[in-house]
């Protein structure tokens, strides 16, 4: 019988939180200013021990999804970080002409609709 | 800004946890700062009264507990300015705009002088606003000859199109000009630094409010403030009888989890009188704002959505009713005072048993979706809506009030297109029972917007019967100018070293324990006594219980209760905030001794409703550790324009 034994290391975890991913960061844009963390009203940020290295999010349950981190992200337009609904409010819509259904974070996705705020 | 910088040079373990604290920490080192005016709390209501106060040449000091920039309930936007009767656009004058809710929807169950004061300074302070950078008007003409828009002002009205009191507004620019405005005028901001409790003259609860103790949230530093005179403006508690680190935010709202009743703790403590402890609604569960949904960010018709149509699932339209119930056809009625009303007004405090002012889905809905009439799922028909109603609704409501910039940014990336596309309409409802939100209970407040305890005044939520954007900032406008004169007569503060002493014991004491409870499970038992004791049902047993049980808890459980660093300390010390939280509302609820459908309140051994013998506000306080209860006359403000002149020299 083949088996397969992996070659890294393997951890115990404690159970995080969930959903514990309330703000997905770019590591290769972010650039660790840690704007966010000085920010967020909930303190859920870290900064990294590693300078310019993306914030640790630290306390994920105490995030209320407000966005203000993405705000005042420097780098945000860049695509340095993206607020993530938990799937339980990845909400749906349906197109009103042809009928076709859709959802945040579905796979193959609609193009995003470029228009601005007012 | 941000306490000190990071000093950590610690590498995280290969699984990433844990990680050095990354914040210099100094445990009880004592920090002494004195202010004229002390503000307490950063959001709308404190940075107004921060201002306010300033401008008269004080000393003024302002203590968050977040980063002032974006904290508080509107630290990511707003959309509505409510209750501005005194626009030029307007066509109701102040007294009538707040008496005729309170009477008519809320059957004289008002705070009318922070109603009344609301309603003649709200548009002062919204121009001041708008020389803070913050955008109050159409200035780009996107919605000219739109019917909600002023021609010659440029102000955009929303509900009601025909009497012009609540202004939509460019609010994600609120807080970053008020913060801008408050170090403009030298106010000396400390961020991240929690106040745990207020200092009373002699070190007496009930005496003159002299100052605060506060520990940081990154440092876990001490401060003691003292001050002439002190405004309180921090929030209600947000979760009181629902704690869930599963749904997000911990379950906040209205506010973020952040709030957890610190204000109304420490006054408690300082011997402050409150009254509406005793009411609460049953919380709203999925649809737009409900817990587990993200807010407004699916269809609906409430606030930020309104007048916004629905379709069933075939795209046939919910018929409206006015607030009478009857039945209206036209588009334009959503937006204007039905027959026998005079304006729309924004009767906030509804639920269960509150009566509405306003237009509405028609409320039998879900029998006629039974029947087979509506066939689910329902949407929002943006696409229906005129062009500038829709534009409206999203990408300027949608964008602007709180959480939504983020609503709209998601839901654009996502391919989400409001000119084509339906979004869906989850089923609004009531969560599990006993899941219950407090409303509105504060502290008892006279015209100066002083509490009942000298040198402490009171700004935005934490005023009984006070919510909203625009409240919060003329509240707090208006107390920071009440402490402001306050403070030419007071005397020297002097501080009281064994109520300092005591204070710093309390505080640091879950830092002294390695084991025992963790914040989160202490919050979740407060939350289940709350349910099983002061739920939907009420009886003088059950709460009797109830108090006997947190009572245990406070010398028990609670005295176990353990911090490993300074973000767990503030939570720590939130948690023992809301058990006082919870005993006051229970002290309330077993004062009240008669059912009031007006406070959302029943009581199963008193069913009759709202008899005159209890026609009053409930008061409660504590001095040494006495509970003692009072009444307040529901005219307790007397002649509105006469005492608002009066007060406003």
């Amino acid at each position: 019988m083949p088996t397969t034994k992996p070659k890294q290391k393997i951890f115990a975890f404690p159970n995080m939180p969930t959903p514990n991913k309330p703000v997905l960061i770019d590591p290769k844009v972010c650039k660790g200013c840690n704007r966010c963390v000085q920010i967020c009203p909930s303190d859920v940020y870290i900064p990294n021990p590693e300078k310019g290295k993306p914030p640790m999010i630290m306390y994920p349950e105490e995030c209320w999804y407000c966005g203000c981190c993405l705000m005042e992200c420097p780098l945000h337009q860049k695509g340095a970080n993206k607020l993530n609904w938990p799937l339980m409010q990845r909400v749906r819509w349906k197109r009103k002409k042809t009928n076709e259904h859709f959802r945040v974070g579905m796979p193959d996705p609609p193009p995003p609709n470029k228009r601005p705020l007012v | 800004m941000p306490t000190k910088k990071p000093t950590s040079r610690v590498k995280p373990t290969p699984e990433g946890w844990p990680v050095a604290w990354p914040y210099p920490v100094d445990y009880e080192k004592e920090n002494r700062v004195s202010a004229d005016v002390l503000v307490l709390g950063g959001g709308l209501a404190g940075c107004f009264a921060a201002i306010s106060a300033a401008r008269k040449g004080l000393k003024v000091v302002l203590v968050d507990k977040s980063a002032v920039l974006h904290s508080g309930a509107a630290g990511s936007g707003i959309d509505h300015w409510m209750f501005c009767p005194s626009n030029p656009a307007s066509k109701v004058n102040p007294e009538e705009y707040t008496l005729d809710p309170i009477l008519q929807y809320k059957g004289g169950y008002g705070n009318a002088v922070a109603d009344y004061i609301t309603a003649r300074d709200s548009y002062e302070a919204l121009l001041e606003l708008e020389k803070m950078g913050m955008k109050i008007r159409d200035t780009d003409d996107v919605f000219r000859g739109a019917p909600f828009r002023d021609e010659q002002t440029k102000l955009l009205f929303a509900y009601d199109y025909e009497t012009n009191t609540c202004i939509r507004i460019w609010g994600t620019g609120m807080k970053p000009s008020l913060y801008k405005e408050c170090k403009r005028l030298g106010v000396r901001i400390l961020e991240r630094t929690m106040v745990t409790g207020l200092l009373n003259e002699n070190g007496e609860p009930g005496n003159r409010v002299i100052g605060a103790t506060a520990v940081n949230t990154r440092t876990g530093e001490f401060y003691v403030f003292t001050a002439k005179a002190v405004v309180l403006c921090m929030a209600t508690p947000e979760h009181l009888w629902i704690f869930s680190t599963e749904w997000a935010g911990l379950v906040g709202r209205d506010g973020p989890p952040s709030n957890a009743g610190n204000g109304h703790a420490m006054a408690w403590r300082a011997g402050a009188e409150f009254a509406r402890m005793e009411s609460s609604t049953r919380e709203e569960w999925g649809g737009s704002t409900g817990i587990g949904s993200v807010m407004f960010g699916s269809g609906c018709t409430f606030a930020t959505w309104h007048p916004c149509s629905i379709v069933d699932a075939n795209g046939k339209e919910i018929p409206w009713v006015d607030k009478d119930g009857k039945s209206i056809t036209h588009l334009s009625a959503r937006t204007k005072p039905g027959p026998n009303q005079n304006f729309i007004s924004l009767v906030l405090g509804g639920g269960e048993g509150g009566a509405s002012s306003m237009p509405q889905l028609i409320p039998d809905l879900p029998e006629r979706i039974k029947r087979g009439e509506y066939k689910l799922p329902l949407y929002a028909d943006l696409p229906g809506m005129p062009a500038h109603e829709r534009r409206a609704i999203f990408g300027l409501m949608i964008g602007q009030e709180g959480h939504t910039w983020s609503v709209y940014h998601n839901l654009t990336q996502a391919g989400f297109d409001p000119d084509q596309d339906l979004l869906q309409v989850y089923e609004l409802g009531v969560a599990p029972p006993s899941w219950r939100r407090m409303r509105y209970g504060g502290l008892v407040i006279d015209w100066d917007l002083r509490t009942s305890l000298e040198g402490l005044y009171a700004g935005g939520q934490i005023i009984f019967d006070g919510i909203g954007a625009s409240h919060a900032c003329s509240t707090g406008r208006w107390a920071g100018k009440r402490a402001a004169e306050y403070v030419l007569k007071a005397a020297k503060p002097k501080v009281n070293l064994k109520q300092i002493k005591a204070e710093k014991r309390r505080i640091y004491a879950p830092l002294k324990r390695t084991q025992g409870v963790e914040w989160k499970e202490l919050e979740c038992g407060i939350a289940k006594v709350m349910q099983d004791y002061c739920g939907d049902t009420k009886t003088e047993e059950l709460m009797k219980i109830g108090l006997q049980y947190l009572t245990e808890i406070k010398t028990g459980e609670a005295d176990t209760l353990y911090a490993r660093n300074p973000h767990e300390l503030m939570r720590a010390l939130e948690a023992l905030d809301i058990l006082t939280c919870a005993e006051m509302v229970i002290h309330a609820c077993r004062a009240r001794k008669a059912g009031n459908r007006w406070l959302f309140f029943e009581r199963l051994d008193y069913p009759e409703n709202d008899p005159p013998a209890w026609r009053k506000w409930i008061t409660i306080k504590q001095i040494r550790d006495r509970v003692l209860t009072g009444d307040l006359a529901l005219d307790f403000y007397g002649s509105l324009p006469d005492n608002y002149a009066a007060h406003n020299k």
